[in-house]
């Protein structure tokens, strides 16, 4: 078992061989993979060292204070919460070694196709069809969208229907896509913000060798619920001090510009600021379950929470700035590589937060599976388990 | 005021958790509640001439020793902290219990400690004798409150609204000379007022000349009392609305109408998930208070924010059980009522939410226009 002292053992020699100062950010990113200090849990060989995932805090910890370069996971959020999970679970041996290394180090950048104009909330309905040439690779054609990084990425996690004839959960089949394949075309989907932080991906008779499948055929949707309970994991969990969401900004503002205030404002704030700090504790008591080993189903009302948060707070911003809500710092279209909710004025955050509530599961859609999973009150009836694909109503 | 306090990190991270001790606690005073306060018990007693249990109140303080938590063992007391109080008052809110635990064994029990009265202390802390500090319910801990006249050694005055007096043994009377004195409760006229929470009833106090002992200055101990009382009251909240949402859920799975369980209608799904957050937010809230007064550290501005959401979410979960079980919920048979009564009173107790928000825009530092 590699317990801490094993790993400061490691890291001192990872940096003695390849001091940070002096050694290129890639080539340091490179050998901490190759010694097993990228993430601690993942086997050996693959970057990991098969130690406990609550250890990477030791390596992290001795590598921050030695001034190493990080893999800015920020800008490689997908790869590292979701493809790479998937990856491990349901790789060939020849594909864990191919991406993962690459993908840890951000030297390749990847995206998600999931959802498409047809599949928001009922992601298993998806239309993109991927058709195999006899034994040979498989043909894709379908369009996706709310794809961050496309633009950027390398490869995606794709999943496509490859089963019309069967109920909508069978026939669907997980595959790495190229993004430099010339059938697939990323355009900027730009929003309410004015901005494109997602794209819309349009895949024309891309060619996929079957040895980029992940998983079984027809598994596909059981390989995505990998890949998608990563994505919830990732979502919350963070230590926040008080004041330290959105609620910030405006109460600095309160603060600063006295001749905005009025008594209205002023009870709508303190409310939201009591909600605010109750979402924090809750969200520091979930943390200290996990850390206790009881893990609570808090989880899930979380992201409700902060969503509702975040989007009645922001709009609390713009009536208190008045005249000044009546301005917009910019519309210019612009592709960020990350999404900045703090660098920008409450117009945006305003705009901004109203995708809270749908991205990562709709709220109404959240709202049942609390009333379902944590309450165990009666599932919504099914119209669509035993209908094949290609008959569900569009 | 400290306008530093929003921002700056306290020193100890709150323990928001419930320890393996408090499970077994809340585990025994949940047995011995469902021994003694069951609903139709309670709601038979409420219009008897006794509506405080006295018997649960013997077992709850003789039997186990509650009564004496707050108080070091020294005065005879249990030596324990408020993240005790607080999971026997989820407990006793979760029963609608009608016995004076928040009222002596917290507040009045604070207003001893601060004047250190170690006999009384002893007395309190056994359950034989019961102490009501004479501060009307609703007032907030910060605000300004009645005091009776000293005058050559005697009390005199009327007060309103105080709660359990009837079952009190010993009064702490706050008088204009500052100082807050004990007064014999077979020295004062304590006459029974109708009140809305029949399980935690209000009387007024008549002092004509009554004798009174001076404990020590009453401004602190009112203040320290009442804070605890308001920080430890969201517990109580909490356990009133776990209970209103736990019955709605097990009745909706149950009650069926138009061939299927009332429970699957996606309108009422939404409204019980979303009362159920609410709730989860109330549990962080409320630990958060109980381990800030046990602490004593951020203890203002945690008990104010546990109050102002605790309140308008006991409510709400009260109303929902009421309405989401139709018209047995309306019914003086049903349950329901306890708690809904219960929670509206306790959304005044101790301060309204509004007056708690009043007092954050000062410690946080967001000052009215």
């Amino acid at each position: 078992m590699t317990d801490a002292p094993e790993l400061r053992r490691r890291t001192a020699e990872l940096l003695a061989a390849y001091p940070p100062a002096t050694t290129d950010r890639l080539d340091f990113l490179r050998a901490r993979f190759d010694a097993g200090l990228a993430w601690v849990h993942y086997p050996e060989g693959l970057g990991g060292l098969g130690a406990p995932r609550s250890l990477q805090a030791v390596v992290d910890a001795e590598l921050e204070a030695a001034g190493a370069p990080d893999n800015d996971p920020r800008r490689i959020g997908i790869g590292l919460g979701m493809a790479a999970p998937t990856i491990l679970a349901y790789g060939t041996e020849e594909q864990k070694r191919q991406y993962l290394r690459p993908l840890w180090t951000g030297e390749e950048v990847w995206c998600q196709l999931f959802s498409e104009p047809g599949a928001g909330s009922d992601l298993a309905a998806l239309g993109t069809r991927a058709v195999r040439e006899g034994d040979g690779d498989w043909v894709v054609n379908g369009q996706k969208v709310w794809t961050s990084s496309a633009h950027l990425a390398r490869w995606a996690i794709l999943i496509a229907r490859t089963d019309p004839d069967v109920p909508k959960h069978q026939g669907i089949t997980y595959f790495i896509c190229d993004m430099t394949d010339p059938g697939v075309d990323v355009r900027p989907l730009r929003q309410v913000t004015g901005e494109a932080e997602f794209n819309e991906v349009f895949l024309t008779d891309v060619r996929i060798p079957d040895a980029r499948r992940l998983g079984d055929i027809g598994d596909g949707w059981r390989v995505a619920q990998t890949t998608l309970n990563n994505e919830r994991v990732a979502i919350g969990g963070m230590r926040l001090p008080r004041e330290g969401g959105m609620i910030g900004p405006v109460s600095k503002t309160w603060r600063e510009r006295p001749e905005l205030r009025t008594h209205d404002l002023h009870q709508r704030l303190l409310k939201l600021w009591v909600e605010a700090e109750t979402a924090r504790l809750t969200a520091e008591r979930l943390r200290q379950q996990l850390v206790a080993g009881q893990p609570g189903p808090e989880g899930a009302g979380m992201k409700l929470a902060f969503a509702h948060l975040n989007q009645e707070i922001s709009g609390l911003e713009v009536e208190l700035r008045g005249e000044e809500g009546l301005l917009y710092d910019d519309w210019t279209m612009r592709r960020p590589e990350l999404v900045d909710f703090v660098g920008r004025d409450a117009g945006y955050r305003y705009l901004r937060s109203k995708g809270n509530s749908v991205e990562g599961g709709t709220t109404e859609v959240l709202l049942n599976i609390v009333a379902e999973r944590v309450l165990g009150l009666p599932a919504e009836p099914r119209t669509d388990k035993d209908v094949a694909w290609k008959d569900l109503a569009r | 005021m400290s306008t530093t306090s929003a921002t700056s990190a306290t020193s100890a991270q709150p323990d928001l958790l419930y320890s393996e001790e408090e499970e077994a606690l809340r585990a025994a005073v949940r047995d011995l509640l469902r021994d003694h306060c069951d609903a139709p018990g309670v709601i038979a007693r409420t219009e008897s001439d006794a509506p405080h249990d006295r018997e649960a109140w013997k077992a709850l303080a003789d039997g186990m020793g509650l009564a004496g938590l707050l108080i070091p063992e020294a005065h005879g007391g249990q030596g324990a902290t408020h993240r005790e109080v607080a999971v026997v008052l989820e407990e006793l809110g979760r029963a609608v219990a009608p016995v004076p635990y928040l009222t002596s064994a917290v507040v009045a029990t604070e207003a001893l400690l601060s004047c250190e009265a170690a006999d009384l202390l002893a007395d309190l802390a056994t359950g034989r004798r019961i102490g009501a500090l004479t501060v009307a319910l609703h007032i907030a801990p910060g605000a300004a409150y009645k005091v009776v006249r000293h005058e050559d050694g005697a009390l005199h005055g009327e007060l309103t609204g105080i709660a359990d007096a009837a079952v009190a043994d010993v009064l702490l009377v706050p008088a204009d000379d500052g100082g807050l004195y004990a007064v014999d409760a077979s020295a004062a006229t304590v006459t029974p007022q109708v009140s809305l929470d029949l399980t935690r009833p209000l009387a007024t106090v008549t002092l004509d000349g009554a004798p009174g002992r001076l404990l020590g200055d009453a401004e602190p101990a009112v203040r320290r009392a009442l804070l605890a009382g308001a920080g430890l009251l969201a517990s109580e909240q909490l356990g009133l609305a776990e209970w209103a949402l736990t019955e709605t859920v097990r009745y909706l799975k149950e009650r069926k109408q138009f061939n299927r369980p009332v429970g699957g209608f996606q309108a009422l799904k939404h409204r019980l998930a979303q009362l159920w957050l609410e709730v989860v937010n109330l549990r962080a809230a409320a630990r958060n208070a109980a381990d800030a007064l046990a602490r004593d550290e951020d203890t203002a501005v945690a008990v104010a924010v546990a109050q102002a959401y605790a309140a308008p979410v006991a409510v709400h979960a009260a109303e929902e059980a009421l309405q989401l079980h139709g018209g047995i919920g309306m019914t003086w048979e049903h349950p329901i009522h306890l708690c809904l009564k219960r929670a509206k009173a306790d959304s005044i107790a101790y301060g309204t939410a509004g007056a708690h928000r009043g007092a954050l825009a000062e410690l946080v530092d967001l000052q009215a226009p």
